[in-house]
């Protein structure tokens, strides 16, 4: 029991840290329908590894890597907004991967189920984090100089097409393991909301992206511990312990005014 | 005797087609080291995509040399800073080897606060002041302005181009700017060039104010200013 509290509450450090940082860039780029919306094409994913019988999460992960780059090309040569392209498929990719998978496992799958999170689970989220923390750390500035001006990142010889490609791919990754704290359903929340909540009280880049991380880790983790003692699913739990820190704030930001 | 050396810049037949539209056609013209060219035209002229293949951004025919151990800082008509928590710190640190005060007090916003601030609560004017640091935060030689009054109210116009025109005196920069304004091609650009696709019009600033080639860019005599304009 106690064990898999460790495990459940190691998981949740490292996904909150990386799903809060990559999701601070998700936020700013306008792209934080997109972080939902991926976490819904890994359920196809989800599906093939329990009927299968291979680790989920690479099953996860290569539904989500295969959109990603499918997402990025199709943005590249339509120049339509990520947004619509996921926006297009994702719905579809939720459909498949509801008529695929075993009704017994569909709820784990939807809203995750960290008590069943083994030493190997643990294990790939901390690599995929540290991973994917490092080297959005090496490509954050590069990001952000796109954002605010595509020509100017280009004229400083930033392969912005290249950086944006990495970047979705690390979201990817990040979104797989986070798969098992809060199910496809609601792991949109862990890229969307802690960053949304930084930004509230955040007039600097560092101080945005080191609060994004932080309440990242203090949603997944409040939502886990919560969870032990009340016996709720966690990826419920989780968003709400989110939604409370997103209040919180606003007020703040209403009472600095 | 004309030294090819005296150029910073030459730009020979350079045509631009995107999506089977013609954006240049047949561009020539020629800039001296340490001279301000100012780039007219109506809406659509091909202005900033004259830029953008300056700086190699697009796709181009044609030929566009640039002298050697040339240093390009661009400074575009658009960032979009408004909903990212960006401060100045944060954005001339985008240039690595960038000191932030340093950087600031060229452009006469020497003041030690100024870093912290959020580049979306900025004035129109700082901000361009901002963007002025930024593309002079690695001692380019050649600055590329794309309208530089954009977004910036009428008293904060004059002292941005007064700091551009200090700075090329002082530091010998040659400046290439896109601007709608005559009285600012007439008082801080060497050389004009008109264009509307193709070059209409490449001579000295001054003679903005000659009729003929007010026809040629707006295609009818502006209205005569002030009595002392016409002098």
């Amino acid at each position: 029991m106690i064990e898999t509290l460790i495990f459940s509450l190691l998981t949740g450090i490292f996904v909150g840290i990386s799903a809060g940082y990559l999701g601070s860039l998700m936020v700013l780029e306008k792209m934080s329908l997109v972080g939902d919306a991926l976490s819904h094409v890994a359920l196809p994913g989800l599906a093939l590894g329990i009927l299968f019988n291979f680790p989920s999460f690479l099953g996860a992960f290569a539904f989500l890597f295969a959109s990603a780059v499918a997402i990025w090309y199709l943005g590249r040569v339509t120049k339509l907004p990520y947004e619509t392209i996921v926006g297009a498929v994702f719905t579809l990719a939720l459909a498949i991967g509801v008529i695929m998978i075993p009704q017994a496992e569909l709820l784990e799958a939807l809203f995750g189920d960290i008590t069943t999170v083994t030493i190997v689970d643990t294990v790939a989220a901390i690599i995929v984090s540290v991973v994917a923390l490092s080297l959005t750390r090496m490509i954050y500035k590069k990001l952000v100089l796109g954002m605010i001006s595509e020509e100017l990142a280009i004229s400083k010889g930033i392969d912005v097409s290249k950086i944006n490609l990495l970047y979705l791919l690390l979201v990817s990754l990040v979104v797989a393991v986070g798969i098992k704290i809060v199910g496809t359903l609601l792991v949109g929340f862990l890229v969307i909301v802690p960053a949304a909540a930084a930004k509230n009280i955040s007039s600097d880049l560092s101080r945005y992206a080191v609060l994004s991380a932080s309440f990242g880790v203090v949603s997944a983790c409040s939502g886990i511990i919560i969870s032990n003692y009340v016996n709720v699913a966690t990826g419920p739990l989780v968003v709400l312990s989110g939604i409370v820190v997103f209040v919180i704030t606003v007020v703040a930001k209403q009472m600095a005014k | 005797m004309e030294n090819n050396d005296d150029y910073v810049l030459k730009v020979s037949n350079l045509s631009v087609k995107l999506q089977n539209q013609t954006i240049l056609d047949n561009v020539n013209f020629k800039l001296k080291r340490g001279t301000s060219l100012a780039i007219v035209g109506p809406n659509a002229a091909g202005k900033t995509m004259l830029f953008k293949a300056l700086l190699n951004l697009i796709p181009h025919t044609g030929k566009i040399e640039w002298a050697e151990k040339v240093k390009i800082g661009y400074v575009p008509q658009n960032i979009a800073v408004d909903d990212i928590p960006i401060s100045v710190k944060d954005f001339l640190s985008f240039k690595n080897d960038a000191n932030i005060e340093s950087s600031l007090s060229p452009v006469r916003l020497g003041n030690k606060k100024m870093g912290d601030k959020t580049l979306g609560i900025l004035s129109g004017g700082q901000l361009r002041r901002v963007l002025i640091a930024w593309a002079l935060a690695d001692n380019p030689n050649v600055l590329l302005f794309d309208e530089p009054t954009t977004g910036v109210d009428h008293d904060s116009e004059e002292p941005i181009f007064a700091t551009l025109e200090e700075l090329k005196k002082k530091h010998n920069i040659t400046i290439l700017l896109i601007t709608h304004d005559v009285h600012i091609v007439r008082e801080y650009s060497d050389y004009l060039l008109a264009l509307n696709r193709c070059v209409t019009f490449f001579g000295e600033s001054k003679e903005i104010m000659t009729p003929s080639v007010q026809k040629i860019i707006y295609g009818e005599t502006v209205c005569a200013g002030t009595p002392d304009e016409k002098t």
